[in-house]
């Protein structure tokens, strides 16, 4: 369950349980055997006649259930046309929103499917507000009911949201397989790729990149670090920024006790097959996750060697080589998956934070949102955690709103509404409420408004006579310049908070450097990445020791001579 | 129209199609066809020949192998001994040991997690056994029951007429008691030995990193593979469907075994 948030112990069963619902299917098997065996036979029999007497009536459904899957470029290239006249629609729509008469008492609902406790639920006490120069945040209310309470204000327009989430990309993608359907969803780059790449978005309007609309609060304020990154990076030839708004960003690294692990040693993804920490690490079950572990350890050598570092073309030389999927590469990285698959504590899917806070692991592979909030309640419990990003590269991560066509299809006041719901999450002070509950970094940097900044100052800096107080230097993030300095963007902290909860909310400049996006994968990519991780994951029959092949052997000799045994029990009685 | 008793059977058989037959249907559509939809025997084979997955086969077997004669060992001379007790409150002492059943079972696996890293000081040393003990603590009660049940059920006349025959009472249980119990126990070995192929819940909360058949299916799932993790549910059920069929036999057999001797 990629980044979420909440009373720890509680989390770390949730999963499991879901999960073990969605495999409904394994489950219905055990009815088989749970019931009356004398009668079995016959009820076998019986059950296969119907079986077969429904097998007509039954067929076209499953059928059609199973085809859902692969109709999927069939129906979206249908969807494609009538969504391009949607489009039109909206930013004719969008154009005269505030006198909108037509509308009249109508109720729009929006689905929105975010993450986990990706967003603020309010319900803050008054002495949690945070206090700005630029005036108090609080969240009364839960953001869903104040954009309700917004958006009628200045639309005219009752909307109504509903709410739901999901757990993993994969999660939601499967979700959206099996037919639940959305207009606003919330998936990482990876996902919105696969989306894009299979037409399954609606394009965000002209409408929403108006600087000149007050009201649109993302394309005025999104951070131009950020927003460079969307503009530049396509799938098929369409950019991110033209489908989705990002939400919330951050990278990849290392949560380690200091007590336990030096920074130089938590620095490195060797740290997860490093012998020393043997069953004291932990990773992410997620094998996009450990792919890019993998890779970085493996070519570490090259990924460190100034030559490389410093090289003209950095940036892409280093996406590429940290995408690598040839199977050379997919072949090494099983291997070293393997090795790390004996060293590491756990593949865990939520319960690394408490881990690392009951001291059960000395280090925790974590995404940065999660790890700020692991240092806190570290913090809480008088434990001290650090956060370090390995020197090789760190995987740069966005969560984006896009909207689906499935969900929004031809309907303009869906999409308006869509649209400013990203606006409003997008507003500065909205953005600060979230990054507080949630503790990962929101895309928003303020524009004009200076709000965010104001909020790091608050947050972050250093107290007046701090003699370790250092500056930190985020003119990358607000001013989209990864190169030069710019004094109003440079933050007063105190030395630690580098290598704590500020490093990871708001990485350095030179982790910024080093970040690669992990692409997303293509269908063969992923094909041959998946099965590398079962092989991971899976226990290998050729490493049985012999006594586990004798015992085997044994063991089926003995099954095959009872039945045997029983056959000719059975015909002798007979 | 007369009403018949058979009747009575419409709803359950109406349950069964829609929510087990139907599935099935889709679930052999998908094991045998690929991603694009054309029939195909690679996701068996597949299955077969590759060690890995192979690997994980013969892992859930002997997980679920060694589950099962842990909770039978555990299991049976316990229910022997409330069974046969002359205690007054006999159901009572059985709901102590059928009282954790009623508690979450994450929750139960949480804490059995806390206790087993007090003892064993950190759990990826020994991950077979944790998995063994999480699942034994799970599935015990399953095994706990039938066998109770059967061994309470039995007449105390054909006891009373072994001790008459002359048989001592290591020998009555021997050859009165244990032969006659064994439906008891083969229908908790079934309870126990199949869900412990796939309940890899307890091995995740208890941080195996090894798949079982459960946890495969399942990455074959979040991976959009829907038709290797259908295949591989199939094996399963066929699986089941062959254990469930020899076991269905060797209760007859054995009871008449039982008069035999």
């Amino acid at each position: 369950m990629r980044r979420h948030n909440s009373k720890l112990l509680n989390k770390s069963h949730m999963e499991p349980d879901f999960r073990q619902e969605m495999k409904g299917m394994s489950r219905e098997k055990f009815s088989l055997q749970g019931r009356n065996r004398k009668g079995l036979t016959r009820l076998g029999a019986g059950l296969l006649l119907v079986v077969l007497a429904l097998t007509s009536v039954l067929s076209p459904t499953s059928v059609r259930a199973a085809e859902t899957d692969q109709t999927k470029q069939g129906t979206s290239a249908e969807t494609g046309n009538k969504s391009d006249a949607g489009t039109d629609g909206v930013s004719a729509a969008e154009t005269g929103n505030k006198s909108d008469a037509k509308s009249g008492e109508k109720t729009v609902t929006l689905r929105v499917c975010n993450w986990e406790e990706y967003m603020d639920e309010g319900d803050w006490g008054a002495s949690e507000a945070i206090d700005l120069p630029s005036g108090k945040i609080i969240g009364k209310k839960a953001m869903i009911e104040d954009f309700e309470d917004w958006y009628e204000k200045n639309y005219g327009v009752k909307v109504k949201v509903e709410y739901s989430t999901f757990g993993t990309n994969e999660d939601l993608y499967n979700m959206l397989t099996l037919g639940d359907s959305y207009d606003l969803i919330c998936p990482s780059e990876y996902m919105f790729m696969k989306l894009i790449s299979e037409d399954k978005l609606v394009p965000l309007s002209d409408g929403f990149f108006d600087s000149s609309n007050p009201l649109n609060y993302y394309t005025n304020g999104v951070s131009p670090y950020i927003s460079s990154i969307f503009r530049n990076h396509e799938i098929d030839g369409k950019a991110w920024s033209s489908y989705a708004a990002g939400y919330m960003w951050g990278v990849t690294g290392i949560v380690y006790n200091p007590k336990l692990v030096t920074k130089e040693e938590a620095s490195t993804w060797d740290i997860l097959s490093n012998p020393k920490f043997k069953n004291r690490v932990t990773i992410k079950d997620s094998v996009r996750e450990c792919y890019f572990a993998a890779v970085g350890a493996l070519e570490h050598d090259k990924l460190v060697n100034p030559d490389f570092v410093n090289s003209a073309d950095y940036k892409e030389r280093l996406e590429d080589l940290m995408n690598n999927t040839s199977p050379e590469m997919i072949a090494k990285v099983q291997n070293w998956l393997q090795n790390m698959k004996d060293n590491v504590y756990s593949f865990e899917v939520d319960a690394g934070k408490a881990d690392m806070i009951t001291g059960k692991v000395a280090a925790n592979y974590q995404w940065s949102g999660d790890a700020v909030y692991t240092m806190d309640q570290a913090d809480e419990d008088g434990i001290r955690l650090d956060f370090a990003v390995p020197e090789e590269s760190t995987n740069i991560y966005f969560d984006g709103w896009c909207m689906l066509k499935s969900g929004i299809g031809n309907d303009p006041d869906k999409q308006q509404a869509a649209e400013a719901f990203i606006n409003f999450v997008s507003r500065p002070d909205n953005a600060i409420r979230n990054m507080y509950y949630i503790g990962y970094t929101s895309c928003i940097s303020g524009g004009s408004d200076p709000r965010i900044l104001e909020y790091l100052k608050w947050k972050y800096g250093a107290r007046d006579g701090d003699s370790t107080a250092k500056p930190y230097d985020l003119t990358y993030f607000f001013t989209g310049d990864e190169k030069n300095l710019d004094p109003a963007y440079l933050l007063n902290v105190p030395a630690e908070s580098i290598q704590r909860q500020l490093g990871a909310q708001y990485p350095a400049k030179d982790v910024i450097q080093r970040s690669s996006i992990m692409r997303y994968f293509d269908v063969d990519q992923s094909k041959a990445i998946n099965s590398m991780w079962v092989n991971v994951r899976c226990y290998n029959i050729l490493k049985m020791p012999v006594w586990g092949w004798v015992l085997l052997i044994l063991a089926l000799a003995g099954c095959v001579c009872l039945v045997i045994r029983k056959f000719r029990r059975k015909r002798s009685s007979v | 129209m007369r009403f018949s008793r058979k009747n009575l059977c419409i709803p359950y058989a109406l349950f069964l199609l829609l929510f087990v037959a139907a599935p099935l249907l889709v679930l052999a559509y998908y094991a045998f066809t690929d991603g694009t939809g054309r029939f195909t025997f690679a996701n068996l084979t597949g299955f077969f020949t590759n060690p890995n997955t192979m690997g994980t086969l013969v892992y859930s077997l002997a997980l679920a192998a060694v589950t099962t004669l842990v909770c039978v060992l555990l299991a049976y001379p316990l229910a022997y001994f409330l069974a046969t007790s002359r205690m007054k409150s006999r159901s009572v002492a059985l709901m102590i040991f059928i009282i954790p059943m009623w508690i979450n079972f994450s929750l139960r696996i949480t804490a059995l997690k806390e206790v087993l890293t007090a003892i064993e000081g950190n759990l990826a040393f020994y991950p077979f056994l944790n998995a063994v003990i999480g699942m034994t603590y799970d599935f015990l009660p399953f095994m706990i029951l039938p066998i109770y049940n059967s061994i309470e059920k039995l007449d105390p006349a054909l006891l009373e007429a072994a001790e008459d025959l002359g048989a001592n009472p290591k020998r009555a249980f021997l050859q009165v008691t244990l032969p006659l119990s064994i439906p008891g126990v083969m229908s908790g070995i079934s309870m126990v030995f199949l869900p412990a192929m796939t309940n890899y819940v307890v091995l995740d909360m208890l941080y195996n990193k090894t798949y079982i058949m459960g946890s495969l299916i399942g990455s074959y799932f979040a991976a959009y593979n829907w038709n290797g993790g259908s295949m591989i549910a199939l094996i399963l059920l066929g699986i089941i469907c062959l254990f469930t069929f020899f076991s269905d036999n060797s209760e007859k057999d054995t009871v008449r075994g039982g008069a035999r001797f």
